[in-house]
C-alpha cells in the first residue's frame, strides 16, 4: 500500500458512510449488516427479501470485482478454526442479541446520537480490548 | 429501484470497507489491542464512516419520506436493556478473536479463503440460533 494507513482508513470509513447515507435517504433504511444478513437467513427479514439480497450482492461482489482488478487483498484471518469458529459464534449470537454491529450501532448509531448506539458500541470496544489484553497478553491464543 | 440503490449502497459500502482495512484482521486486532501494539486507523475509519452519516440524519430529520417514498426510520429508542449489553458483551468478544464483524465478513467472501468462509458459516448459525433461543423465550411460534 503506497498512502499511509490513515489516508486510506479515511477514503474508506467516507465511503462506509457515504453508503449508509445512500442506503438511509433513498431507500429509507439504517444500514446495519447484522441486521440485513440476520433477516435473510432467520427468516425474520422476508418481507423486504429483494432489498436485502440486492444490497448484499453488491457488499459481496463489488470488492470481489476489485480484488480480481487490482492484488488480491489478504484478511491475515488465522487458520486456528476452533478460535474461527468460536468467534464467528459469537459475533452471530452477539450481533442478533443486541440489534446491531459495528455498522448499526457504531456508524448510524453514533450519527445520530442514538443512546443505544453509543451504549452499545462501548460494551463492544471495552470488552473487544479486554478481549484482546487476555486471549494475546494472558493466554496468548490470537 | 430499491433494489437497484440497494445494491449501489451494499456494493460502496463493500469497497469502503476494503479500502479502509476493515477487512484485514490485523489492522482490527491492532485498533483493540491497546495494551500492546496500538493501532489507531481504525479511529479514521469510523469518523470518516460517521461524517457523511451525521449530515445524512440531518437531511433526513427534514424529510417526510425517503427519496424513493419509503418511511425513514423513527427516532432512536432510549431503552437500554440487558439484550443490548449482553450481545454487545459477545459481540466485542468474537470481533476481537478473530477480527472480523459482520460487514467485512461478507465483503471478504471472495479473498477470505477457507478460514473466511468457516467465520461466515458460525456467524450465520449464531443468527439462526439467537433467532431460536428469542423465539423459545418470547414464546412466539411462528416468524414475524
Amino acid at each position: 500500500m503506497i498512502q499511509p494507513d490513515w489516508i486510506t482508513g479515511l477514503i474508506g470509513g467516507l465511503m462506509i458512510g457515504s453508503a449508509a447515507a445512500l442506503f438511509l435517504l433513498v431507500n429509507g433504511r439504517i444500514m446495519g449488516a447484522s441486521g440485513l444478513i440476520g433477516g435473510v437467513v432467520d427468516g425474520s427479514g422476508w418481507s423486504n427479501l429483494v432489498e436485502r439480497l440486492a444490497f448484499l450482492a453488491g457488499l459481496v461482489g463489488v470488492p470481489a470485482l476489485i480484488a480480481l482488478a487490482t492484488t488480491r487483498p489478504d484478511t491475515h484471518l488465522t487458520g486456528n478454526l476452533l478460535i474461527v469458529a468460536i468467534a464467528g459464534l459469537a459475533v452471530g449470537i452477539g450481533t442478533r442479541m443486541a440489534n446491531g454491529c459495528t455498522s448499526g450501532h457504531g456508524v448510524c448509531g453514533i450519527s445520530r446520537l442514538s443512546p443505544r448506539g453509543i451504549v452499545a458500541t462501548l460494551v463492544y470496544l471495552g470488552v473487544g480490548a479486554a478481549t484482546m489484553l487476555i486471549a494475546r497478553h494472558v493466554m496468548g491464543v490470537i | 429501484m430499491r433494489a437497484l440503490f440497494a445494491f449501489l449502497a451494499g456494493g460502496l459500502f463493500g469497497a469502503g470497507l476494503l479500502v479502509s482495512g476493515m477487512t484485514d484482521t490485523t489492522k482490527v486486532q491492532g485498533w483493540l489491542d491497546i495494551f500492546g501494539a496500538w493501532d489507531p486507523t481504525l479511529a479514521f475509519v469510523l469518523g470518516g464512516a460517521i461524517l457523511p452519516m451525521a449530515i445524512a440524519w440531518r437531511v433526513a430529520a427534514k424529510r417526510r419520506s425517503s427519496a424513493l417514498g419509503t418511511a425513514l426510520p423513527a427516532k432512536p429508542s432510549v431503552q437500554l436493556d440487558p439484550r443490548l449489553l449482553t450481545g454487545s458483551a459477545l459481540f466485542g468478544i468474537g470481533w476481537a478473536l478473530a477480527g472480523l464483524c459482520p460487514g467485512p465478513a461478507l465483503a471478504s467472501l471472495s479473498y477470505g479463503g477457507t478460514q473466511g468462509i468457516i467465520f461466515l458459516m458460525a456467524m450465520i448459525s449464531g443468527m439462526i440460533i439467537w433467532r431460536a433461543i428469542d423465539l423459545g423465550l418470547t414464546g412466539k411460534g411462528k416468524a414475524a
